[in-house]
């Protein structure tokens, strides 16, 4: 694969980047190290002993911890240096976003509204006095920021917002009268992101205030909430709220452009939050079982405990391989557009925008994947893990919100497959001529072996190859029956969504181990590639049942047989033992008593 | 003050130990190191003393191999100046101290800091054998250490049996660290990215040898699991302790 195809985002079904062009989590330097060692310090000095606390509503609890993690200079990691943050590439804020996320959804949430949609439409679309005057602050955490976007009639149609922006007489000041809803460390932040209409504009546009500047600023309580308890989360009332008319962010009308650019970083990064606590989950889950006695054995010796622990391993090992991919092929184009004269927003922007596909993978898999874990974390706990003195109870209800924040995972989904197919009809990844060959080989003789690849995870990699024929086939059979009206196929665009992130991530996984395996001992070498078998058998099993419904959707004639047809020869798995490889897998966490990757 | 702070790097507390085949070195393979935590607030304390009077610098000091260079950086991302590493590959604590003394007699440090002891061999003679080669004066175990109103002087508490010990002593010193002292520092960003351009100076060593040989390691005995007596079952108890606990 040439550079310039490693450039391109969404167009993991038709290229086949090798071990060497992935980046890893392992591949991070000494100092990435340290700086994930010290968030890991500061969790376990600032975080750890508080627990209880972010359950009760404790919301100056996260606001000191704000502002404790921005002495230490971790909410200013991809801030430049010249406005008072780090200026670090972007894959080492997901390292440190997924540490400090992984002990209590309440500051995850608080964090990621901060350093993520509350910083970015500054950094990016600011004007220099915007920036000289907030940045530095907001990097710091001097100053908390939040980010107004969502209103009770505008959720993920967020253009549809009421909130208005009128231009005084005198053209100095737009003054803002409108309601925003579910708004982040609202209770306490300084400085408001807000969106709002000015006159009958298609597009919504975007602004910038400290608080203590505006008058007819007003808020309700804090929401009472199924989880996150310690984020706060009020409702903000804009009643004529004077903003001088130079603190736009961007241009008239950018504000859509903006919301949905920055949402770009927060999901991918959403996935790093939710990975962080993964891996703490499984921790508990595994030292859980190693100390629960019933029958007179650890529950951990069981195998009905024993396969929740080896399913939820393999998908956090196969989205943790995805996400530092994804992370850093982000920062690969960010870097090399910076490298050739493009100003940090637009490189930062764009690089953000050409891996959009990746990013909204990232985010509904990450929060599905926890959504798993945190449910198996309470079935493992058993009674244990519907009380709240044990930490599953807290796990679970702060991971539900992952699935509905930075856009639903159905809007995701929906997002996936319309990105991937817009690159397509624009020429910029070939899909068409892909597909079309797919189709022509269900006419011929099963292909035995021609291109059969080989080495470590031969087989997995055969499995992935197969199920990007199935991609293709399945798309391409939706797209050529629908047309444009593919659009309002809601149920089959989930579908190909599933279908798409399944082989992202699976490739991300196989990439990752064989990338190691030159640097591990054969033991750590088989369970990894043990986790590849689980994870390529669990996407096979997916992409059939995915695909299935799909074309069960199209009519029904001799096509659509040969198509299912199709479908099962390319999700077809050789027999593999997973219950023993389960077992493996499981008894290696259990020794470990924690996620050991 | 010119403060030098010994540091050593042990295995992180939740390393599983293990040898090598032959029993005669550690297994080092997935071993995370950290800085002795006892030396780790040794280099606070010289940080505080510091910045406290607004002047001097930090140095820590390492005796070992290449490997140990991570740990080295991480102080210096904490706040120490500049760091030194000796390239040896000590056996025993009288090869550190030597070393450590040879080098600082080329120097000119107002006192020397040392953790009380290091977590992994727990020896915690390094401090003493030190202050006897520069022949300077030695606090051990310190609680707490303060300027002590006039110049080239500090207070310094430590802990004995049942009450704690106030004296002074005078400088050039050296002192070993006890917990107490002070709280650990979580390096910050801007820190760990200083101390890329922080100087870390590899010096030859002396080449002073061991005096002891290290035959082989073993892990203590697995522990066995309890055996629960009855209360009318004296007699079996009292004959276990006898013959299998061997206490009696």
């Amino acid at each position: 694969m040439n550079s310039k195809e490693l450039r391109r985002g969404g167009h993991f079904l038709v290229h086949h980047p090798g071990p060497d062009q992935v980046f890893i989590r392992e591949d991070f330097g000494e100092e990435q190290r340290m700086m994930f060692q010290a968030a890991a310090d500061f969790m376990k000095s600032e975080v750890e002993p508080h627990l209880q606390r972010f359950e009760q509503g404790d919301y100056g609890l996260v606001e000191d911890l704000l502002h404790k993690a921005g002495n230490l200079g971790l909410l200013g990691l991809s801030v430049p240096e010249e406005f008072g943050g780090m200026g670090m590439g972007f894959n080492v804020s997901m390292l440190i976003c997924e540490e400090i996320s992984s002990m209590t959804g309440s500051l995850a949430t608080a964090f990621g509204a901060h350093t993520g949609i509350g910083t970015l439409p500054i950094q990016y679309y600011g004007s220099q006095a915007i920036k000289d005057r907030f940045l530095a602050k907001i990097a710091s955490g001097e100053w908390i920021s939040c980010y107004n976007l969502t209103e009770p009639g505008a959720g993920s149609d967020a253009n549809s917002g009421k909130t208005m922006a009128v231009l005084s007489s005198d053209g100095q000041h737009y003054e803002i009268t409108g309601q925003k809803i579910w708004i982040s460390n609202a209770g306490f932040a300084q400085v408001f992101i807000v969106f709002a209409r000015i006159e009958d504009d298609k597009n919504i546009s975007c602004f910038v205030f400290h608080k203590d500047d505006v008058q007819g600023l007003t808020m309700n309580a804090e929401e009472h909430k199924m989880g996150i308890k310690s984020s706060s989360t009020r409702q903000v009332f804009y009643d004529k709220v004077r903003v001088p008319a130079d603190s736009m962010l961007g241009q008239r009308g950018d504000g859509f452009k903006i919301a949905v650019n920055v949402l770009n970083a927060g999901r991918i990064k959403l996935a790093a939050a939710t990975n962080g606590a993964a891996f703490k989950v499984i921790g508990l889950m595994s030292r859980y079982a190693n100390e629960r006695q019933q029958f007179g054995k650890n529950i951990g010796e069981f195998g009905a405990i024993q396969e929740k622990i080896a399913r939820c391993t393999a998908l956090v090992y196969a989205t943790d391989a995805a996400l530092y991919r994804a992370g850093d092929a982000i920062e690969r184009l960010q870097n090399a557009l910076l490298a050739e004269g493009k100003s940090e927003a637009e490189a930062k922007l764009k690089g953000l925008e050409e891996f959009a596909v990746e990013c909204a993978i990232l985010k509904v898999y990450g929060s599905e994947v926890m959504a798993l874990v945190a449910d198996e974390g309470v079935q493992v706990y058993g009674g244990m893990g519907y009380s709240a003195d044990a930490p599953m109870e807290a796990a679970y209800r702060d991971a539900r919100i992952s699935r509905i924040y930075e856009g639903t995972n159905e809007i995701n989904r929906m997002l996936i497959v319309d990105m991937m197919l817009r690159k397509a009809l624009k020429g910029h990844v070939d899909l068409l001529g892909p597909a079309r060959k797919v189709a022509a080989e269900l006419m011929e003789i099963p292909d035995f072996g021609s291109e059969e690849p080989t080495g470590f995870l031969a087989p997995e990699t055969k499995i992935l190859m197969q199920l990007k024929k199935a991609n293709l086939l399945v798309a391409g059979a939706a797209v050529q029956h629908y047309g444009t009206a593919l659009v309002d196929e809601q149920e089959a665009l989930m579908r190909l969504a599933d279908m798409a992130m399944e082989v992202y991530v699976l490739e991300s996984d196989l990439l990752k181990t064989q990338r190691l395996s030159a640097r591990l001992s054969d033991q750590e070498n088989e369970i990894r590639g043990i986790l590849g078998t689980l994870q390529a058998h669990h996407a096979a099993e997916k992409c059939l049942s995915a695909g299935r419904e799909v074309i069960m959707g199209l009519p029904e004639n001799d096509e659509q047989r040969m198509m299912l047809m199709g479908l099962r020869r390319f999700t077809k798995t050789p027999s593999v033992n997973l219950k023993n490889l389960r077992r493996k897998v499981a008894q290696y966490v259990l020794d470990k008593g924690k996620y050991p990757f | 003050m010119n403060i030098l702070v010994c540091l050593s790097q042990v295995p992180d507390t939740t390393t599983k130990i293990a040898f090598s085949a032959d029993n005669k070195s550690l297994n080092k393979t997935g071993v995370q190191y950290i800085i002795n935590p006892y030396d780790e607030l040794a280099l606070t304390k010289a940080l505080e003393l510091n910045e406290a009077t607004g002047g001097g610098t930090v140095t820590v000091i390492h005796v070992g191999g290449a490997d140990a260079e991570p740990v080295l950086r991480k102080a210096l991302a904490i706040g120490a100046d500049q760091a030194v590493r000796i390239e040896a590959e000590p056996l025993d604590s009288r090869q550190v101290a030597a070393e450590l003394a040879a080098y600082i007699q080329g120097q000119s440090y107002d006192l020397v800091l040392t953790g009380r002891e290091s977590i992994d061999y727990n020896c915690g003679l390094v401090g003493g054998m030190l202050s006897q080669y520069l022949d300077w004066p030695l606090v051990n175990v310190a609680t707490s250490i303060d300027p002590a109103g006039q110049a080239g002087v500090l207070a310094v508490s430590r802990d004995m049996d049942g009450g704690r010990e106030k004296v002074e002593v005078s400088l050039p010193a050296v002192i070993t660290c006890q917990k107490e002292l002070t709280e650990p520092r979580i390096p910050n960003m801007r820190g760990i990215m200083a101390a890329r351009s922080k100087p870390l100076q590899v010096v030859s060593p002396q080449g002073i040898g061991p005096d002891l040989s290290l035959l082989s390691h073993a892990l203590p005995p697995a522990r066995q699991a309890c055996r629960y007596f009855e209360a009318d079952q004296m007699d079996a108890l009292v004959e276990a302790l006898r013959q299998q606990a061997k206490v009696l």
